[in-house]
């Protein structure tokens, strides 16, 4: 399965990861060895094997519903560049 | 051309637990920003989720009042886009594998007959935060309380064919979590979100339109609005020779329209892929089947005993299970007055009329179940008739006293000594000599307007159907 670069740009532009344009193609060109080793693992026949959600053999544990967590936000705060009101300040994101 | 409307509605519901989803964080409504919103909650590299028990749990107890399979092995996925209320980079939910699957909930229509709406699947996830876009400094602001509040969302089958079958479902919908406890479900405060996906056909076509979901309707008055606006927009421009676009739309109640959103660019590619930081969930028999001991009696099954037990109208029982709430308080008041119909009348009509007048919650009401049933009591041994007990009511407003104190203290109490009785008759058909000699010849139902004269000579507080007595007595 051939993967080219205009593919790649969209997921770069997505994952709103830069790459220039060389890295672009040779990316298309890395990620399409990986496809191709999938469509050969594409063939082995699964249909009697459940799909693998996670590799552990293991299942979640759960936690009990009690509030753990005290009010940090001055310190979590002093690592933010810009703060206000006790809101995070961000450039302007509008819909 | 005659159209066929067809809705499906995505509720998303602020499961009501203390912490959130994967954190310890504390989940309070209105709390100061940010105060709520620890290191995971901010996606700090290194943090892990652990999920809360008690909102698998929750999820579960709502499969199992709408009869849904439920999810013994439901995986969590992780849905990717960027916005800063997000601060992981994507929102961690289920897609293939839910907590909830198909189920059912039936609506009643303007007709009274019943219909069978089918929920595809409820699956759980975590809000995002809130961004402010006030001018501060030419930025926006974020605030994370809301992040990682564990949320259900409901996903409905298009089976909803009117403005008004979308309004009962989410109002059904909306009962049975307030029955289940397992959230405020104040749409004004967002715990109780409602998109609706919206398409017309034409009328026999079997395949549905391209539909439009319509976001930000948040009052249940909204949601009839927005759907009929958006229905008649669909069909103003087929007619016009147009196609509706599959897009998403925001209601804009003020100006009661929906209008497009500027798609979100290359929309809808959430890339989902399996969360590797959470493991499986399963969930065994014993873990549902202790959920199950705790559902409570839910609205159908209650509306139901009130008409058998009760004697109630369907009509009747409707209106007062539609909060469990109301259905308690009305279910007191009919145990400790013994009379299911007048507490039916009084908590359905009177009490009703006062909770809307000044806007308050039943909780806020001066007047409570038991002080409503002593009332009751008081028409029922003649101590006061109806009437009166509408001005004992008033009363009991202002002054947290005892029915009985109210009632002595302002003198109410309805004269039933004949003797008494008997001077008031008298004294009126001395007044009203006309209208008694009409009596006598024969027009009988001159009786109705003495009676009203000894009424209103007594203040109302003669006993109606004796004075009755002894006013064809004495003609």
């Amino acid at each position: 399965m051939a993967f080219d670069k205009s593919e790649v740009e969209k997921i770069a532009h997505l994952a709103r990861l830069h790459l220039s344009s060389s890295e672009s193609e040779e990316v298309a060109a890395r990620v399409s060895d990986i496809l191709g080793l999938i469509d050969k693992m594409q063939s082995v026949d699964t249909d009697a094997v459940a799909p693998l959600s996670h590799p552990f053999e293991a299942v979640q544990k759960l936690r009990p519903d009690v509030v753990t967590e005290p009010n940090r936000r001055d310190e979590l705060q002093a690592l933010a560049p810009l703060c206000q009101d006790g809101l995070f300040l961000v450039p302007k994101v509008i819909e | 051309m005659e159209f066929e409307t067809v809705i499906g509605l995505e509720v998303h519901c602020q499961l009501a637990t203390e912490s959130k989803l994967f954190s310890g964080s504390a989940t309070q409504f209105g709390a100061e920003p940010n105060t709520q919103a620890n290191i995971f909650d901010l996606a700090l590299p290194g943090t892990l989720p652990v999920l809360n028990e008690k909102a698998v749990a929750m999820a579960v107890k709502f499969g199992l009042a709408i009869g849904a399979e439920i999810g013994k092995h439901s995986v969590f996925d992780r849905k990717n886009y960027f916005y800063p209320d997000l601060p992981k980079g994507y929102q961690v939910s289920q897609l293939d594998y839910p907590t909830v699957g198909k189920g059912t909930l039936s609506i009643t229509l303007d007709d009274g007959s019943e219909k069978i709406i089918g929920v595809t699947r409820a699956h759980m996830e975590e809000d995002a935060g809130k961004s402010l876009h006030e001018d501060y400094q030419g930025m926006s602001g974020i605030d994370l309380n809301r992040a990682g509040t564990p949320l259900l969302e409901i996903v409905s089958e298009p089976d909803l064919r009117s403005a008004k079958e979308a309004v009962a479902y989410l109002k059904k919908l909306h009962s049975i979590i307030r029955y289940l406890d397992i959230s405020d479900a104040i749409m004004a405060q967002g715990s109780f979100r409602c998109d609706a996906n919206v398409s017309i056909r034409p009328v026999g076509q079997t395949e549905f339109g391209t539909r439009t979901e319509i976001k930000n309707i948040n009052s249940f008055k909204f949601v009839e609005k927005a759907i009929n606006y958006e229905v008649r927009r669909q069909q103003e421009l087929i007619e016009d020779g147009g196609r509706v676009v599959q897009e998403t739309r925001l209601y804009d109640a003020d100006k009661d329209e929906t209008r497009s959103m500027r798609s979100k660019e290359v929309a809808n590619d959430y890339r989902y892929f399996p969360e590797p930081d959470l493991l499986p969930i399963v969930i065994d028999d014993e873990f549902i089947e202790a959920i199950r001991a705790q559902l409570p009696e839910l609205p159908d099954a209650r509306a139901a005993r009130f008409v058998g037990d009760f004697g109630l109208s369907d009509y009747d029982a409707g209106v007062l299970v539609a909060s469990r709430e109301m259905a308690d308080f009305f279910e007191t008041v009919a145990q400790r007055s013994g009379d299911a119909k007048l507490a039916a009348n009084w908590v359905s009509q009177d009490l009703q009329a006062l909770l809307n007048k000044n806007n308050w919650e039943l909780s806020e009401s001066p007047i409570q179940a038991e002080r409503l049933a002593d009332l009751i009591l008081r028409i029922k041994d003649d101590t006061v008739s109806g009437k009166i007990a509408k001005t004992v009511f008033e009363a009991m407003l202002s002054d947290e006293s005892s029915v009985d104190a109210i009632i002595e203290a302002k003198g109410l109490k309805q004269v039933t000594d004949s003797g008494a009785l008997e001077g008031l008759v008298d004294q009126v058909i001395a007044d009203n000599p006309d209208q008694a000699q009409q009596y006598r010849d024969g027009k009988v139902q001159v009786i109705g307007f003495l009676v009203g004269q000894c009424m209103k000579l007594s203040q109302g507080k003669a006993n109606p159907a004796q004075i009755n007595e002894i006013l064809r007595n004495k003609l």
